[in-house]
C-alpha cells in the first residue's frame, strides 16, 4: 500500500461582531429560537441589508494576517437556493470578486519535528450565516435562525496538506491566529469554527499515480474527529479502489458525514449534481473599495501571531520549543502575561516555570481568563524578584503566591503577615543541623554503617533541618552546610 | 371650493389659513371615492375611521398653533407594495393576501412626519409587474378617462386614484415605465425620481436595480413637494445617497437657465400612434416658442432596451420573490400531494413550496420568474443575464454622451394612449411594448418624468415625457415647468361624476 493523501480545507468562521452581517439584530449564543431576529434577519419583504463594517474590517484583518492580496474593488452576490436555513431563499455571499485571494496558513510540526510546514489559501471570502434546522421526530423539522445572518467568513486551501495530522494542526493554528486576532471565539462545539475536509488520496501503482474521487467530509466536530475521519477516509478509499478500482475521472464528488460515536464516513449525497445556485451581484448592496490606506491601517493593528512568538520566545527567551508552545498556545493574553514577567525579572525560563506551574494550574482549576486571575504580571515578577534575591526560598515563594490569590492582598503585607522570611544566618542554620542529628542518631549511624545511600541520608536530614527552621532556612545554604557537617563528622 | 378638485399646495393654503380644516378635506375625498370608487377600483385596503382620526389629530394641531408638517392634512393614496405598519400591505398578489408588514417603508415614516394622511392602499399588477393593473389577483382599475380603458401599470390604481380625485396626490413605485406610463394614460403628472435618490426600504421588491418611488400628482408643484420630502439618504438602504436634497418648490417657477432640449430619434419610429406623435411635437413648439433650442439626438442602443429589461428585471425578480414559498411568507397551499410520479420523489418540503407557488402567483409573475431563472442559470447566464449587463452600460453611455449636447431629453411616454381590456393580455410581447420608452431610463438610472401635453380625438390624455441626467430632479421639474405654464393640459380633469 503505497498512497499519499491529498487534504483541502474549508473552513468557515463567525466573526465576532455585536450584530450581524447585514442588519443591526444581535448575535448572541445560546438564547431561545429565534430571538435573535429582526425583520431584515426574517428577511421579511421590503426589507433590505446594510453591510455590517466592523465584520467587514475582522475579516479584512484575518485575511491581511494570513498573507493573503486584498481585492480593491469587492461585491456581493445572491446564492439561490430553495431551503428554509435562510427565509429569503437566497444567501449574501462572494462569488467572482472576494475580498481577498492567496495567502497560507501555518502547519507548525508535529512534536516529533516530522510533517508541518505551510498551506496555500484560494481565497478568503465573506457571507452571511444560515439558520439552524433540527430535524426532530415526528418528522418535523425545526428552524431557528438566530445563527441566520450572523457574519460568516468562509477560508478556502488548496488541496497542499498531505496527512491528517498537518490538517488537524493545521486547524490548531488557524483557531489560534484567529483568536490572537479577536476576530472570533472559534468554539467548534458552538459552531464558530466549523470545518469541511476534501479529502482523495494518489495512489502509486507501477510507476503511474492513480487519484480517487474526491469526497467531502462534512461534519467535523472536533479537531480529533478532523484527524480520526481523514485517516479513516483515505483507508476507505482506498479499499474502494481495491474493489472497484474507480478513479477521479469515474466517479463525480461525493459527500459524506464523519460519524464520530462509529468512527466512519457515511454518504450523504450520493449523486452531487452539479447545483446551479444562479449567482448574481447583490443589487441592494454597493460594492466594497479597499485602498491600501485602509488596508495598511488594518495591518498595522496587527498584533505578534503566533508563529512568530513561538519564534521570539525561543530565540529571545531562549525557552526550549516545548515551553515556548505552552506559553504561546494557550492564548494571547497568556502569552502577553508571560512577556511581562519575563522582561520585568529577566529570568525568562524561571519566569516561564512560575507562569506554567503556579498560575496556569489556577487559571485552569477555576476555569478563568487570566485576565481575571488575581496576581498580575508586576506583582508575579516581583515574587519571583524576590525569590531570586534570596529573600523568599522558592516553597515560601509558592505559599506567599497561593496566599496572594486567595485573598487578593499585597505581598508585603503577606510576608510580613506569615513571617516569611528566608533563614540565611550560618549560625542559626548550623544549630538546627546540629538539633537535627541530636534527636536522629540512627541516621548518622545509617551514614556511616553504609546501611542507606547517603543521598537518601542527606535527604532525610535536609527535610529534618528544614522543619526545624520552620521551612524557612535557604535551602542551598542548607545544603551545603549539612555537606560539611557530614564531611567533618564522617572523615 | 370643492376640495377634491383641488391640489395638494392649493389644499395647504387653504388648510393653513383656516378656511377648510383637514377633516373637511379628508371626509369630502372620503365621499367622492364611496360615491366613485365602485366603478374605479382604484384601491385593495382603505380605513377611512383611521383617515378621518389622523386628520382631526391634525387639526388639533394647527389649532394649538404648533408646528405642522409640509403636508399636514393632505390626503395620499399609496401603491400597495409599500410596507405600512399593522395594514395591509398584499402587491395585489395572493401570495402577501393576508401580510401586514410590521414595519413602515422609510418614504411612509416621511410622509407621515409630514402630516399626510393616508386614504388607502393602492391597486397594482401583481408584484408591479404589468402596465394595465389587469395582473392584480384582485381585478384591474379602471381609466377615470373612459372605464372600458386600463388605468396603466403597474402603478394604475395610484394614478387612477389621482385621475380620479380620490387624492390629490400618490405614490407609486417605477421599475420599467410604472409610474409614467400610467401618469400619461391617465393625464396626470407622474415622477421617476434618479435610482438611489429615495429610499427603497420597505418597498416589497420587484427588480432591486430599477425599482424606484416616486410622486402622482395633477401639477408640477405637487410633484416637487412631495419629492422634497421622500427624497434622501436613509442609513437603512445601501443604494440610498447622501446627494444633498434640493428645495425643488423654491426653485420650481424659475424657469432654467439653459434649455437645450434634445429630440430622442429612436422614439418616433414604428408603433407610436400618429396622435401620440402629434402632440409630442406640439409640445416641442410649444418649447420652441418659450425660447428653447431643439434638436434631434440619437439613443442608439435604444432599441436593446426592452430585450435588456426583460433579462435583468425577471432575473432579480426570480430572486426577490423566492420568499414566498409558504414556509415563512405567502400563501400556503393545502394540499401538496404529488400530481405526478415525479413529483412523488420530491421531499416534502420542496413539494409544499411548488404547490404554493402554484396557487399562489398569478400567470404574469410566473412568466417572469421562469424567465429570470433561466437567464440566471450555469450556462445561460453568460449569453442572457451578462450580455444584458454589457447592455445596461451602453444604454448608460448614449444617455451620458446625449446629455453632453442637450439639457433634457424629450419623447412621448407611451406609444399610444390608454388601451382597453384585454387589448394585449393575450399577447405578453405587445403588452411589454407599451413600456418601450420608458423602459431605458431605469436601466440608465436617471429622472424620467411624464406630464400631460394633450388629448387624443376621443378624449383620452397624451403624455409627454422628460429625461435628465442623474440627480438633476431640479432641473428636470423646472424645464417641464416651462410647459405646464404655457398649457393647460394639466387642469383637465375626466368628467367623472
Amino acid at each position: 500500500m503505497d498512497y499519499t493523501i491529498i487534504i483541502g480545507l474549508e473552513v468557515h468562521v463567525q466573526l465576532t461582531t455585536e450584530s450581524k452581517m447585514f442588519t443591526s439584530c444581535g448575535t448572541d449564543f445560546g438564547l431561545p429560537p429565534n430571538t435573535q431576529t429582526d425583520p431584515v434577519s426574517l428577511g421579511m419583504p421590503g426589507t433590505l441589508p446594510v453591510m455590517n463594517g466592523k465584520a467587514f474590517e475582522l475579516a479584512l484583518k484575518t485575511a491581511i494576517a494570513l498573507g493573503a492580496s486584498i481585492t480593491p474593488f469587492t461585491k456581493w452576490d445572491r446564492k439561490n437556493y430553495y431551503y428554509p436555513d435562510l427565509p429569503k431563499n437566497y444567501q449574501i455571499s462572494q462569488y467572482d470578486l472576494p475580498f481577498s485571494t492567496g495567502g497560507w496558513l501555518e502547519i507548525p510540526p508535529q512534536k516529533d519535528g516530522s510533517g508541518g510546514g505551510r498551506c496555500s489559501l484560494t481565497r478568503v471570502h465573506l457571507e452571511e450565516d444560515t439558520g439552524k434546522l433540527t430535524h426532530g421526530a415526528g418528522g418535523f423539522s425545526e428552524v431557528d435562525l438566530n445563527r441566520a445572518g450572523i457574519p460568516l467568513m468562509e477560508i478556502v486551501s488548496e488541496p497542499e496538506i498531505r496527512t491528517p495530522q498537518d490538517a488537524k494542526a493545521c486547524l490548531e493554528e488557524l483557531r489560534l491566529t484567529l483568536r490572537y486576532l479577536g476576530v472570533s471565539d472559534c468554539e467548534m462545539q458552538e459552531g464558530s469554527l466549523r470545518c469541511d475536509a476534501n479529502v482523495n488520496i494518489h495512489i502509486d501503482k507501477d510507476g503511474q499515480k492513480i487519484a480517487t474521487p474526491i469526497v467531502e467530509i462534512k461534519n467535523l466536530n472536533s479537531f480529533r474527529s478532523v484527524e480520526r475521519a481523514i485517516q479513516y477516509e483515505a483507508e476507505r478509499q482506498y479499499e474502494q479502489w481495491q474493489r472497484d478500482g474507480k478513479t477521479i475521472k469515474d466517479a463525480p464528488k461525493q459527500t459524506r458525514g464523519w460519524s464520530d460515536p462509529d468512527g466512519i464516513t457515511k454518504v450523504q449525497r450520493e449523486k452531487e449534481t452539479a447545483a446551479d445556485y444562479r449567482y448574481f451581484p447583490e443589487p441592494d448592496l454597493v460594492p466594497v473599495v479597499v485602498d491600501e490606506a485602509w488596508v495598511a491601517r488594518v495591518k498595522a493593528s496587527i498584533g505578534e501571531l503566533p508563529f512568530a512568538r513561538r519564534k521570539r520566545f525561543a530565540s529571545e527567551y531562549g525557552l526550549s520549543d516545548y515551553d515556548a508552545n505552552v506559553l504561546v498556545e494557550q492564548g494571547q493574553d497568556v502569552a502577553d502575561y508571560y512577556d511581562a514577567v519575563a522582561k520585568a525579572t529577566g529570568a525568562y525560563k524561571l519566569a516561564s516555570n512560575w507562569v506554567q506551574q503556579d498560575v496556569l494550574r489556577v487559571v485552569k482549576e477555576r476555569k478563568i481568563p487570566i485576565g481575571d486571575f488575581p496576581v498580575g504580571p508586576e506583582a508575579l515578577a516581583d515574587l519571583i524578584n524576590r525569590v531570586g534575591r534570596s529573600e523568599l526560598n522558592t516553597n515560601q515563594g509558592r505559599e506567599v503566591l497561593a496566599k496572594m490569590i486567595d485573598t487578593g492582598e499585597a505581598v508585603d503585607a503577606i510576608i510580613e503577615a506569615g513571617g516569611y522570611k528566608m533563614v540565611s544566618d550560618e549560625s542559626t542554620i548550623v544549630a538546627a543541623i546540629e538539633a537535627a542529628l541530636a534527636s536522629n542518631p540512627k541516621a548518622l549511624e545509617d551514614l556511616k554503617g553504609g546501611k542507606k545511600k547517603p543521598d537518601a541520608v542527606k535527604g532525610f536530614l535536609r527535610g529534618q533541618v528544614m522543619k526545624q527552621t520552620g521551612g524557612k532556612a535557604d535551602p542551598a545554604l542548607v545544603g551545603s552546610l549539612l555537606d560539611a557537617k557530614l564531611a567533618e563528622l564522617t572523615s | 371650493m370643492d376640495p377634491t378638485r383641488s391640489t395638494a399646495v392649493t389644499l395647504l393654503a387653504e388648510m393653513n389659513s383656516g378656511a377648510i380644516s383637514a377633516e373637511e378635506v379628508t371626509r369630502a375625498y372620503l365621499d367622492r371615492i364611496d360615491r366613485l370608487e365602485g366603478r374605479i377600483k382604484a384601491f385593495l385596503h382603505r380605513d377611512a375611521d383611521a383617515s378621518l382620526e389622523k386628520a382631526r389629530e391634525i387639526d388639533a394641531l394647527r389649532r394649538a398653533g404648533g408646528p405642522v408638517g409640509e403636508l399636514a392634512g393632505v390626503p395620499i393614496a399609496i401603491k400597495d407594495l409599500l410596507c405600512t405598519r399593522g395594514v395591509p400591505t398584499t402587491c395585489a398578489s395572493k401570495m402577501l393576501a393576508t401580510f401586514r408588514p410590521p414595519y413602515d417603508a422609510t418614504v411612509i415614516e416621511r410622509i407621515n412626519a409630514a402630516g399626510a394622511i393616508s386614504i388607502g392602499k393602492t391597486n397594482m399588477d401583481e408584484f408591479a409587474m404589468g402596465s394595465s393593473t389587469e395582473n392584480s389577483a384582485f381585478g384591474p382599475s379602471k381609466n377615470p378617462w373612459d372605464e372600458e380603458r386600463i388605468p396603466g401599470g403597474s402603478s394604475g390604481g395610484s394614478a387612477a386614484a389621482v385621475a380620479a380625485d380620490f387624492a390629490p396626490i400618490s405614490l407609486g413605485s417605477d421599475t420599467g415605465g410604472s409610474i409614467r406610463q400610467p401618469a400619461a394614460l391617465c393625464g396626470i403628472v407622474g415622477l421617476k425620481p434618479t435610482y438611489e435618490r429615495v429610499s427603497r426600504y420597505g418597498l416589497i421588491a420587484f427588480a432591486s436595480s430599477l425599482d424606484q418611488i416616486g410622486p402622482f400628482s395633477h401639477d408640477l408643484a405637487d410633484t416637487a413637494l412631495l419629492l422634497k420630502i421622500i427624497a434622501g439618504k436613509d442609513p437603512r438602504d445601501a443604494t440610498s445617497v447622501d446627494t444633498p436634497v434640493p428645495d425643488y418648490p423654491k426653485t420650481l417657477d424659475t424657469p432654467p437657465e439653459s434649455l437645450r432640449i434634445g429630440l430622442v430619434r429612436e422614439f418616433f419610429g414604428d408603433g407610436l400612434d400618429p396622435e401620440v406623435d402629434a402632440a409630442i411635437r406640439e409640445a416641442v413648439r410649444v418649447y420652441e416658442a418659450a425660447g428653447a433650442t431643439v434638436r434631434e439626438v440619437s439613443l442608439p442602443h435604444s432599441k436593446y432596451g426592452a430585450p435588456a429589461y426583460y433579462l435583468v428585471a425577471p432575473a432579480e425578480c426570480s430572486s426577490n420573490l423566492a420568499r414566498y414559498d409558504g414556509t415563512i411568507f405567502g400563501h400556503r397551499a393545502e394540499n401538496f400531494d404529488p400530481i405526478s410520479p415525479a413529483e412523488a420523489e420530491l421531499p416534502v418540503l420542496i413539494r409544499m413550496m411548488m404547490a404554493s407557488r402554484a396557487e399562489g402567483f398569478g400567470p404574469e409573475v410566473k412568466r417572469r420568474i421562469m424567465l429570470g431563472t433561466f437567464a440566471l442559470s450555469a450556462g445561460y447566464a453568460d449569453q442572457y443575464y451578462n450580455q444584458a449587463l454589457k447592455v445596461r452600460r451602453l444604454i448608460r453611455n448614449d444617455f451620458d454622451t446625449a446629455f453632453k449636447d442637450v439639457d433634457i431629453l424629450v419623447g412621448p411616454t407611451t406609444p399610444t394612449a390608454a388601451f382597453k381590456f384585454g387589448e394585449k393580455t393575450a399577447d405578453p410581447l405587445a403588452m411589454y411594448l407599451s413600456d418601450i420608452y420608458t423602459i431605458t431610463t431605469n436601466l440608465a438610472g436617471i429622472p424620467g418624468l411624464s406630464i400631460p401635453c394633450g388629448l387624443t380625438k376621443s378624449g383620452l390624455p397624451i403624455g409627454l415625457q422628460l429625461m435628465a441626467p442623474a440627480f438633476a430632479e431640479e432641473k428636470l421639474l423646472r424645464t417641464a415647468r416651462v410647459f405646464e405654464k404655457a398649457t393647460d393640459w394639466h387642469t383637465k380633469r375626466p368628467g367623472l361624476v
